[in-house]
């Protein structure tokens, strides 16, 4: 009997330590761990004192609040602003669908997107920028997520559809922000009705996320097909394959950004001439693939090869093997590495501004340099990019983290 | 019983490199038979069950399955390889997939099954080996043999002709074992052509129709597991067999 009892008191498994046990226990362990709590405790205090002091009362922010629309989108014609709208409804509205349907850290985003949104548009201030029908459309932001949770929650549109979805919304949108020129190929009412915006005009966020978001879409499955070039048996194509990704690689992105803005130039006869920004983007594709291409290399080869023999032996050829069986397990095997370079894709768009193009950070330096008032705001301005960048870049990574445990719940590898 | 061989092979040779693997194995195997090839580790009885679907290839000589002969011709290997369902020593589920998608890839991919057939065909499959209810699960959830199962199910999902199974039950834990041999038996008893790469006497003995008894790239002796067992004939078998029987 007596051993019963014990046995039962070592089932119960060890509670977590509540707040002041852990507090003694990880900061007031030993004598010395106790003197430096006790000296930290003012420190901190201190900074944290001058951080909300300097943010609150001694910082200016009047280059980061005056000119919303330069950092969103640069000098777009303020009168086209509505198509910049139409595509951001669309997102929105994918983005509903997609919460919807997955839920998760998607209901996260949306209902916090839709609320920003919301405050920004009953904002109790006057600012040029927050006219009617600007508080108007972003009011809206939530009613379109809330619109696209409800299809994506209660009808049953195939998950295919709200994934090509995501795809169609951003190319359907460069379509529409570049418009069409007046020419006897496009009908009159088009080109009345969308005329053609110079992409000289782009700016901003705006920037930002087209070269980010092309760039990822175009290097991955670039990526993807260096990294099985790289592994071919032809020897054409591995070794062109592995003079690309060892030349890309070797070679920091300004170069291929001059490359392509400058050196190309040089070669194509002026009436050929491609934009700056789709130049831009072929540069900032071409460096990513070519380590996209060797992160997807490194899952390839950690697929078993028991895995390719199943498949082979159940009469599956080449490329249904490597659709169904090699790509999916190589790319969850990497999708840390890949989210990773993503981020760092998105960071690194920042240098196109060394080519003249003017994204987020651009804007910032054009307006602190546009004043020399502005200029002793360049603190404000840097630091407001920065938390700009970091959420975006953190959303990627929680993005990545979500995905993973999905995938992680649904196999032991 | 036909008279042609579903499977034929004559004078097989395989080299890895300079290693010889495979010394000139002669087999005719008829539908509905059960083959047993035993023999010791690095004997070749793994390498030459591998060849029939041409996982490995082999250098010299003629394998015919089928009716078609095994060449360079792609088109022929994939024929061969739809007729004949291979259960591996490492199950090789695919770990992405669940059970019933494990089970269902190929037919709808490879027979081109609408979707609707592959899942019944697969469901009764998975009630054949014994574990319907965990057709929803990731491989990565069930124990080493119900994985063998799955992967045996998944085999004959494509309807084969043949199955092949190579070493199926090395890979287990000792209490899973009977579970997969079981299968294995019932599939013998319903009149599968099979050929079994394993060294458990047991189900050699229940339903063998011949053994054969590999060593060093050579069948050294062959015949119905009354023969092997109790009237071996060469010394190499004898010796074999007493050190496996001792256990």
């Amino acid at each position: 009997m007596v051993n019963m009892t014990i046995e039962q008191d070592m089932i119960r498994p060890p509670q977590p330590p509540g707040p002041i046990k852990w507090i003694k226990e990880n900061l007031f362990s030993s004598i010395l761990n106790t003197v430096l709590t006790i000296l930290l405790i003012p420190v901190i205090s201190y900074l944290l004192y001058g951080v909300f002091r300097w943010m609150f009362f001694a910082a200016d922010w009047t280059a980061v609040t005056q000119f919303p629309l330069l950092y969103a989108v640069g000098q777009y014609p303020r009168d086209q602003l509505w198509r910049v709208g139409i595509i951001l409804s669309g997102l929105f509205l994918f983005l509903g669908m997609s919460w919807g349907r997955w839920r998760g850290l998607l209901k996260t985003i949306s209902i916090t997107a839709g609320l920003i949104q919301l405050i920004i548009a009953l904002l109790p201030v006057q600012h040029p920028a927050l006219d009617m029908s600007m508080r108007l459309f972003l009011g809206s932001g939530l009613l379109v997520i809330l619109l696209g949770y409800l299809i994506g929650s209660r009808t049953p549109i195939k998950n295919t559809y709200i994934i090509i979805g995501w795809f169609i919304v951003p190319i359907f949108g460069i379509v529409l922000l570049a418009g069409f020129e007046v020419s006897k190929y496009i009908p009159i009412w088009i080109s009345d009705l969308i005329p053609s915006v110079s992409t000289t005009l782009w700016g901003g966020l705006l920037i930002t996320f087209l070269l980010a978001a092309g760039g990822i879409l175009l290097s991955f499955p670039l990526g993807i097909a260096l990294a099985f070039g790289r592994r071919s048996s032809l020897p054409f194509v591995s070794a062109f394959s592995t003079v690309f990704i060892e030349t890309i690689r070797g070679v920091p992105l300004v170069t291929i950004l001059f490359m392509f803005s400058f050196v190309m130039a040089l070669f194509l006869p002026v009436e050929s001439r491609i934009d700056r920004l789709v130049r831009a983007l072929m540069a900032v594709t071409v460096f990513s693939a070519a380590y996209s291409a060797e992160n997807v290399r490194g899952g390839l080869q950690s697929v078993p090869l028991g895995q390719i023999e199943a498949a082979e032996a159940l009469g599956m050829g080449n490329l249904k093997t490597t659709i169904f069986i090699v790509l999916p397990q190589a790319l969850r095997a990497v999708l840390p590495a890949i989210v990773g370079q993503f981020i760092s894709l998105f960071k690194d768009t920042t240098l196109v501004v060394i080519i003249g193009i003017n994204d987020f950070l651009g804007i910032g330096r054009s307006i602190i340099n546009s004043d020399p008032e502005f200029v002793q705001m360049r603190t404000e301005v840097y630091i407001f990019m920065a938390i700009v960048y970091w959420i975006f870049s953190y959303l990627m990574s929680l993005a990545s983290r979500r995905i993973e445990e999905t995938l992680g719940v649904s196999s032991n590898l | 019983m036909t008279d042609e061989p579903i499977i034929h092979c004559r004078d097989v040779h395989k080299w890895f490199d300079d290693f010889h693997a495979l010394r000139g194995i002669d087999m005719d195997v008829y539908l509905g038979e059960v083959i047993v090839i035993f023999g010791p580790s690095g004997s070749g009885k793994s390498t030459f069950i591998r060849t029939l679907n041409r996982l490995e290839e082999h250098q010299q000589g003629q394998i015919v399955v089928d009716g078609i002969e095994l060449s360079h011709d792609v088109r022929n290997i994939e024929r061969i390889r739809m007729e004949t369902g291979m259960v591996f020593q490492q199950f090789n589920l695919f770990p992405h997939l669940t059970v019933m998608q494990n089970v269902t890839l190929a037919p709808i991919w490879v027979r081109k099954w609408p979707k609707e057939k592959a899942d019944k065909v697969a469901l009764e499959l998975l009630e054949l080996v014994g574990i319907p209810e965990q057709a929803h699960k990731f491989p990565g959830n069930l124990s080493g043999g119900q994985q063998q199962r799955v992967a045996i199910a998944r085999a004959l999902a494509m309807q084969p002709k043949i199955m092949l199974f190579d070493e199926p039950t090395s890979a287990l834990d000792p209490e899973m074992i009977k579970e997969v041999l079981d299968t294995m038996i019932d599939l013998a008893k319903s009149g599968m052509t099979m050929i079994v790469v394993t060294h458990e006497m047991g189900f050699a003995r229940g339903v063998a129709d011949r053994m054969y008894f590999f060593d060093e790239g050579k069948i050294v002796e062959s015949g119905t597991p009354e023969d092997i067992y109790n009237n071996p004939q060469q010394e190499r078998t004898k010796l074999f067999l007493s050190q496996i029987l001792q256990h």
